[in-house]
């Protein structure tokens, strides 16, 4: 009991598993720019073969009325994965609740420490910097304005990226929080990568811990991107204070 | 209409009467001042467009001119009368030689208020005729080829250029949508200029141009047309040039937009002063080509608690629809907000969504009102946000909304794609069909959850609004009461583009608009 149906599993070569180990199942959604029909299913079975599905199936089409198909596909994938080779870029942090948190602040940075977080570029989606720094927070896990010890200033949406900066040198802040949460044509790379090039004109990129965050961003990505840290879905005010205290000691920046 | 919520009709009565004494203490403060982007609408109503050869709109140059010649408190349409006099030209030759530097219109001899007023009137009774056709031509629509049930499904296009915008919309309304609302690039709110031209680049959105609403208007006509069914077309008057937009989309015959001042001030941090000020003569023009406006109730819902802050939403719809009395909107046209945003551990959540919306309905009978889907609580599991929609869709037949903005499975994901479009669609045309009639034959159990719920966040939106009408709105906004968002009234953007009207101001439009002459 508790044990993980992991036991036949040769994780070298892993692949997805539909209704029975390794049989690859997948489904997948998505348009054609193609009259609904016979062809166009076709098409997508194709085009489903390519993806390296075997036995492609088209279980559902449907005609978007404008000489466009949608499609519903299962297929077999042919991929496997060596899982036993993979590593991650993780945040290396032990983790602090809120009180913690404080503690640490009053035992080992003694003052007040500034963060500033804004949802930057032509951004207008608030909720992934209110989750981290308003006072409520999200999902019942506190934002850092109810941390005793942090001076949050959240700017809200919409800030360019020298508003930002700006602010950032106004306030002497320790850390910077970006958030990008809806994206088209990966504007969020360009408008991080920008950042980074303004805090470095400035001269203060060392002196500050610079974290992004967002549905999209990987640890890996923000690190690749010239960030710190980079915080994906799922993080709480914790997971973001007890990274920059931590850094911030680690950095002798206190 | 009975209540099946037993609400008290002396609560309502009690909310709305502070709410219109909030609005008209207000009126005070709007009555005595005019804005840049007020007196550029005053200018594209007499018919001034294009762009100077640095690309920025005549209206601007013209404006910017009159303020740099310190005449802005009296007005653009006595500038331009008086120099329609001096000149013999028309506002369109005027505003063009302005921009190429050879005409200097505050350096010209002047006459009196009263002489440029009637200089002016033609071109501002054309304009007024300009609007006036398109509303006959859209109650022509609506008799001949007629219009979708309500709830009205309204979906977003936002693919940042025209064209393709255009291919979305009429591939939505092909599959079902009512309303197609295109999303404006997300920095435009901010531009102080309404930029020009059709174009293909935009992030998050569509560049709001006359150029691209008439684009996209002429599509919808031609779907409309071919599936029997008037297709509505929504943007946004609201931002930095809320009246100018409202303009545009008067002459252009949208039919449905976005407009509220406390939303930009709260979430887009537009000085209050300001934009409130736009609103009104937004919302004039709004009233008389018969649009409906749609306010931003909703968004309080993604920065503050739906549950627990759900009076605010409330408190907010009553001062919208009493400013939207002061501009002479009908109450069919006040498509006030409100949103499903509880979050989904909620226990019995659905129970007050439910509550709430019924409640809004039974508050304001008349109004389209626009219930907006659940934002702040997708996850990117596309399978349960679909159910979201669902329960969403649930509740916004059985409570009989107007206008149901369709919930996007891949919402915090992307801008919709192609088949998110779809399912959202037959997500909604489904429950609609299958649960029709349920408002109508169910009734709730006295003293329940659901009564309980409705009458409580009434009773809070009245003590809410009672203390606006002690503080004043300037004052409520700078201490944070709406969506946990505080704004200084002498803070955020524009409020250089503010100042007091002098004696001789007039804005023709104004008194003809309200008075609904043609």
């Amino acid at each position: 009991m508790g044990k993980t149906a992991t036991a036949k599993v040769d994780l070298t070569k892993v692949k997805p598993y539909g209704d029975t180990l390794n049989d690859g199942m997948v489904q997948l959604s998505f348009t054609l720019p193609v009259p609904y029909g016979d062809e166009a299913s076709e098409a997508a079975v194709i085009l489903a073969k390519k993806m390296g599905l075997d036995e492609p199936s088209v279980v559902y089409s449907k005609d978007l009325g404008i000489g466009y198909t949608n499609f519903i596909v299962y297929g077999k994938c042919q991929h496997t994965v060596d899982y036993t080779s993979i590593k991650v870029p993780k945040i290396e942090v032990d983790v602090m609740d809120r009180l913690e948190c404080e503690k640490f602040i009053e035992e080992n940075i003694k003052r007040d420490v500034v963060i500033v977080g804004a949802c930057t570029g032509t951004d207008a989606h608030t909720v992934g910097i209110d989750a981290i720094i308003n006072m409520k927070g999200f999902d019942g896990h506190f934002g850092l304005e109810r941390y005793k010890g942090i001076e949050a200033i959240n700017m809200g949406s919409q800030v360019s990226n020298e508003t930002l900066v700006a602010k950032a040198i106004e306030v002497n802040a320790d850390a910077i929080l970006v958030s990008q949460i809806v994206t088209q044509k990966d504007i969020h790379i360009k408008n991080l990568t920008e950042l980074v090039e303004l805090l470095e004109a400035e001269g203060i990129r060392d002196k500050v811990i610079l974290v992004c965050g967002g549905p999209r961003i990987s640890h890996e990505l923000a690190q690749e991107l010239g960030y710190d840290a980079g915080f994906g879905p799922r993080s709480y005010a914790e997971n973001v204070a007890s990274y920059v205290l931590t850094e911030l000691v680690k950095r002798k920046l206190v | 209409m009975k209540s099946k919520l037993n609400l008290d009709p002396k609560i309502i009565d009690s909310a709305r009467s502070s709410a219109a004494r909030i609005a008209q203490d207000m009126q005070k403060f709007i009555d005595r001042h005019t804005t840049v982007s007020t007196e550029r609408t005053v200018l594209r109503l007499l018919g001034i467009d294009g762009v100077d050869d640095f690309d920025f709109p005549l209206p601007n140059v013209v404006v910017d001119a009159i303020k740099d010649g310190g005449g802005l408190p009296r007005g653009a349409a006595y500038w331009i009368g008086n120099a329609m006099i001096q000149t013999g030209l028309s506002p369109q030759e005027i505003a063009e030689r302005v921009a190429a530097g050879e005409l200097d219109i505050m350096k010209l001899p002047t006459v009196s208020a009263k002489e440029a007023e009637e200089k002016i009137m033609p071109e501002v009774k054309k304009s007024l005729e300009l609007i006036k056709a398109q509303t006959e031509k859209r109650n022509n629509y609506l008799e001949t080829i007629g219009e979708g049930k309500q709830p009205y499904l309204y979906v977003i296009v936002a693919t940042g250029n025209v064209y393709e915008d255009i291919i979305q919309a009429q591939a939505a309304a092909r599959q079902g949508a009512d309303v197609i609302a295109v999303i404006r690039t997300t920095a435009q709110s901010l531009l102080d200029y309404v930029p020009y031209g059709a174009t293909t680049e935009g992030f998050g959105g569509t560049y709001a141009t006359q150029e691209n609403f008439r684009l996209m208007r002429r599509a919808l006509d031609e779907v409309g047309e071919e599936v029997g069914r008037y297709i509505r077309l929504c943007n946004y008057s609201s931002g930095m040039c809320m009246p100018e937009i409202a303009a545009m989309g008067a002459v252009e015959r949208l039919d449905m937009m976005l407009n509220d001042a406390l939303y930009g001030i709260l979430f887009r941090d537009i000085n209050m002063q300001r934009t409130l000020v736009d609103q009104y003569f937004s919302r004039v023009i709004i009233g008389y080509a018969d649009i409906i406006f749609n306010s931003g109730e909703d968004n309080y819902l993604t920065t503050a608690d739906a549950y627990e802050e759900a009076h605010t939403v409330v408190a907010s719809q009553f001062i919208n629809e009493q400013f939207a009395v002061l501009a002479n909107i009908k109450e069919e046209r006040m498509g006030l907000g409100h949103a499903f945003e509880m979050d989904p551990n909620l226990e019995n959540g659905f129970l007050y969504e439910l509550a709430q919306a019924i409640m809004a309905r039974e508050i304001f009978p008349k109004a389209p009102l626009k219930y907006m889907p659940p934002t702040k609580y997708m996850t990117g599991n596309i399978f349960k946000g679909h159910i979201q929609d669902a329960l969403f869709n649930v509740v916004s037949i059985w409570s009989e909304q107007s206008i149901q903005l369709l919930g996007m499975m891949t919402e915090a994901i992307h801008t919709p794609h192609m088949q998110d479009r779809i399912y959202a669609l037959e997500n909604a045309s489904y429950i609609f069909n299958n649960m029709r009639d349920l408002g109508e034959e169910v009734e709730f159990k006295k003293d329940g959850i659901i009564q309980k719920r409705a009458q409580t966040v009434l009773k809070d939106a009245e003590e809410l609004l009672k203390e606006i009408e002690k503080d004043g709105l300037f004052h409520t906004l700078e201490n944070g009461k709406f969506g946990g968002v505080k704004r200084p009234r002498d803070g955020g953007k524009g409020l250089e583009g503010v100042c007091v009207k002098d004696e001789q101001y007039f804005n023709p439009f104004i008194p003809l608009m309200l008075g609904g002459e043609k």
